[in-house]
Formats: structure tokens, sequence, C-alpha cells
């Protein structure tokens, strides 16, 4: 570990609490809240910030929207847009940019509003368009649910992995979230029809939406935000909260290739690369945060990143491995409930950043006891088909 | 009101319209670099292979396999939620190119599998044919 950079942290964290505004809140109001309330966490004020990052998903401008937005003139400005994954892109960035001495304090942010605008990501039809690689099969109807579905459909056949394996996923997921009073309360006002502990029975049990996937095995969609202070190592060793260092990200691309093997995401190329550069291994890792936009999602990730070799995920995740009360068997998966079970706006890259630094601050719900590292991997885009990854390893003092 | 239709692809896109114009003919074609021999699918100006610019157009002969696949039961799109359950695949034809397509011609799509051979049925439409996959 001698060889690792601490030259930047998490210093501030917030994560909006609600899950439907009802329409009263856009999503650059719930990014200011955010930002307030992730600098007060951190001791900072907003004229601290010189650096901010954005998906951009504003529009074209984003970058300048956002900065007059706040009333910040930033020094460096990031607006990559990679879907889910954006976050663990800008954290990767910030990382570099306060290690040059670009900048000494750098926001990121994120705001949806994606439930009061009754979104049907998972089931309506191919976003975008323009793209010449969507105009090959618009036509065809796969929805976002069945991209994901046929990564699934293809790990049951090369590897034998089951339904019921890729269930535990959800379970474990929903353990943590009735754990955690802001998502309990998220699945009440999103109105799901039964709010408690899951078993593997009860998520294959549930209706299929886009075989092999079943209801329980997808995420929810609902409103959300959230923001990051990440400061440069002399800032926050003077700041509110101890910090959460950021000790190595990777980040890549994966797209459909003639024979290419669909199985395999752009995470086992962003996966070596911020392992290697933080100088740890994946036994080492304490708490696993790994978007789980469906259990797939997770199953594919984990093989990945090297939790386990490819194609024993199935085996691996089984008998309730993922909880964070299994200390000494593996990480544990997504203690703030997740996607499946907490918040999914649409894009809940920051939320993994935020719950990894929860548990490294020693603030979960789901703590695991001494958590000394943890991962937070992003996936924007379609797992199936076209999808951007973004790892980062953090650590405490 | 009429029935939903089935979206179809914009045939002023630049890099796919010699594809959807070859649609009307049913030939279904790819294209393969003829310097280093990459087969180009999604068709492009350019190889993804060496990045030349060299590229021949092909026909396939419309034969291929199940490589993956859903049942695709939910749908907020009015032409698809119609047509729900049906199966959404990826296709790899025999030359080469892997695609997105339904399978059709199946009682029911519960009964598609990985590995099942397919060939190319086209469905007719005014300005081009759209290349669906029946069991081979
Ligand atoms: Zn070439």
């Amino acid at each position: 570990m001698a060889s690792q950079t601490r030259d930047a942290a998490i210093v501030g964290i917030h994560e909006f609490p609600s899950r439907d505004v009802e329409g009263a809140l856009s999503p650059l109001q719930i990014k200011a809240e955010c930002a307030a309330r992730a600098l007060e966490d951190a001791g900072l004020e907003l004229r601290d910030v010189d650096a901010i990052y954005d998906a951009g998903e504003g529009g074209g401008m984003a970058g300048l929207n956002i900065a007059e937005y706040f009333g910040l003139k930033p020094k460096v400005i990031d607006t990559t847009g990679v879907g889910g994954s954006s976050y663990e892109f800008h954290a990767a960035h910030a990382k570099r940019d306060l290690a040059a001495g670009r900048a000494r304090v750098a926001l990121l942010t994120y705001g949806s509003t994606a439930h009061s605008n009754a979104q049907a990501i998972g089931v309506g039809g191919r976003g975008g368009g323009g793209h010449p690689a969507d105009n090959m099969d618009s036509f065809a109807g796969m929805t976002l649910v069945a991209n994901y579905a046929m990564v699934a459909q293809r790990h049951m056949f090369d590897y034998g992995t089951t339904s019921e394996q890729l269930a535990e996923i959800s379970v474990a997921t929903r353990y943590h979230a009735m754990r955690n009073p802001e998502a309990v309360k998220a699945m009440e006002d999103l109105e799901f029809l039964d709010i408690r502990e899951t078993t593997v029975a009860d998520v294959v049990g549930s209706r299929m939406i886009a075989d092999p996937l079943h209801l329980l095995e997808c995420c929810m969609i609902s409103d959300g935000g959230g923001a990051v202070v990440i400061a440069s190592a002399d800032v926050a060793r003077d700041c509110a909260k101890p910090p959460v260092w950021l000790l190595g990200a990777g980040e890549a691309t994966g797209y459909p290739e003639n024979g290419g093997d669909i199985t395999t995401s752009a995470a086992a190329q962003s996966g070596p690369t911020a392992f290697g550069e933080a100088g740890v291994r994946p036994d080492e890792i304490d708490i696993a945060m790994i978007y789980d936009s469906f259990s797939i999602t997770v199953l594919t990730i984990l093989e990945d990143l090297g939790f386990c070799a490819k194609g024993e995920g199935g085996a691996w995740v089984s008998g309730g491995r993922l909880r964070f009360d299994r200390p000494g068997d593996g990480p544990a998966l997504n203690t703030d409930g997740g996607g499946l079970s907490s918040n999914h706006p649409g894009m809940r890259g920051i939320f993994l950043l935020i719950e990894a630094a929860r548990q490294l601050r020693g603030e979960s719900c789901s703590q695991v006891e001494g958590a000394q590292l943890a991962v937070a991997h992003g996936n924007g885009g379609m797992l199936g088909s076209r999808h951007c990854a973004g790892t980062v390893i953090l650590g405490r003092d | 009101m009429a029935d939903p239709t089935r979206p179809l692809p914009n045939l002023r896109d630049l890099d796919t319209q010699a594809f959807w114009q070859a649609t009307k003919d049913k030939r279904l074609t790819y294209q393969q670099c003829a310097d280093c021999g990459t087969v180009v699918f999604y068709p492009r100006r350019h190889c993804t292979g060496c990045f030349g610019s060299n590229l021949a157009w092909k026909e396939s002969a419309g034969k291929g396999t199940v490589y993956t696949y859903s049942i695709v039961r939910q749908s907020y799109h009015p032409f698809f939620r119609s047509m729900a359950p049906y199966a959404v695949a990826w296709i790899d034809l025999d030359e080469g190119p892997r695609l997105v397509s339904n399978v059709v011609g199946v009682e029911d799509p519960a009964s598609v599998r990985i590995g099942m051979r397919v060939k190319v049925r086209w469905e007719e439409h005014e300005a081009l044919c759209v290349p669906l996959f029946e069991p081979a």
C-alpha cells in the first residue's frame, strides 16, 4: 500500500432524501440543494469550489449553465456524460485534476425527476436515436430490460447460471434497503406492493418483464439526486469529516462486436486499471458498490472486477454472501439498498460514491465494522450493447 | 385509430442508408475490408480494423444462429405493446455480422433457443423491408 497516492479525497456527501418530489422541484434545484448540503457536510463553502463535474444532461452548454446557476466561476469544468457511470468518471477526473494542482475543491452533482416525469426508462423504446447503431435496431423493439436480459440469457447458457442465483443479488440488496429509512420511505412513496425483506422464491416468483429477468430483478424509477465534494490532500486534512481517499480509478467502453462475448463487460478493462493504480486486490475489498440496474449487471461486474472467475458468479453470490453481516465472506453489496430497492433516478453512479464514503466513515445503516476499502463501479448505457464502465477504489486513513 | 406501426429506420442516415436501400430488393448486406478482411457491421465509411476506406459491400445468404435472446413481455411503445410477448435476439449471420432482430414464425416465443438456426424473413414496407428471422 506504500505506493498509493493519497492526493484527493471525498470530504462531503449528500443524498437527496426524497424519491418523489411530486413535480415541485427541478433537477437543477435538486443539484443545488444537494451541493449546499454536501459542502456543509465537508465544512466548506460554495466559494471554496473551483472545479465542477456534471454529466451534461442539461444540454450542450451544461458546463456553463451549471456554473451560472450555482453562482460559481470554476477553473475546471468537466461535463463527461456516460450515463450512470458519469460520476465514477468524474471522480477519476477530479482526482487527476486535483493531483495536478489545477483545482483544490471539486463538486460533483446529480439531480433527476425521472419519476415525476413518468419516464418509462426500462420498458420504453431505445433512447436517443441519431447514432447510426440505433438506426439498425430500433425496428426490433429491444427494451432496456431486454437488452440486459440478453446478457443474462447467454450467461445462463454458457455457465449454467440460474434465476435463483441472480435473485440472491436482489435479496441482499433488499435486506440492506430495509435497514435504510430513506429506502423504506422510497418504496412507500413509489407504491411498492410488498415492502419487506424478500426471499429467492419471492424474486423468481415475481412477474417476468423480459425473460429471464423478473420484476424484482429490475431497479425502480425514482426522483432523486446527490452531491459529492472532493478535495485535494491539503484541504481534506482540515475538513469536518475524515477523508475518504480516491486510491485508483479506471475507465472503459464496451460495444457489440461481431463474434464478441456479451457476458464480459467493460468492467474487465476498467477494473484492473483501478485496482492496479490503488495497489489493492479484490479480496481486500470490504464494500462493493456495484451499479444494480438489474441483477445481471451486478453478477457480470463482480466477475469482471475479479471477485470470482468469469462464469462462477452464480455460485459465488449464493447463500447470502453479499450481506453486510457476513464479514470475512467477501464484500458487502450495495449497503444503501441500491437501485433495486432505494434510489434509481436514471443515473445512480453518484450514490455508489456516497454510500462507499458512508461506509468508510462508519455512517452506513448497514455498517460493516472496520471497513477499510471500497470499490464503486458505475455502468452507463446498456450492458448488452454499448456501455461505459467507471471503477473507483476508495480507502480511509 | 389506425393500428400502431413498427418504427422504421431513417433512410437519410448517411452510414446506414445503403444497407436499408438494399433491403428494398430483399438483399441483406454487410461490409468487408478489402485490405484487412475485417467484417464491418453496422455499416460505416471506414474500416474498424485498419481505419482504411477500402470497404466492399457483400450480400449475406440470410442464414444464421441465435447468439442470445429475450422475450419482451412489457413495453410502453404502442406497436411493441400490441406485439408482446415477442422474441428479440442477437443473430450471428454465417458470414460474421451480428445484428439485432426479432425471431418470428414460432408458435410460442418461449420456444426460441440460443444456438437455434434461423433464416431471414422479410417484412415488407413501402420504402424498405425489415429483416426478421424465423427458424431455418
Ligand atoms: Zn481494414
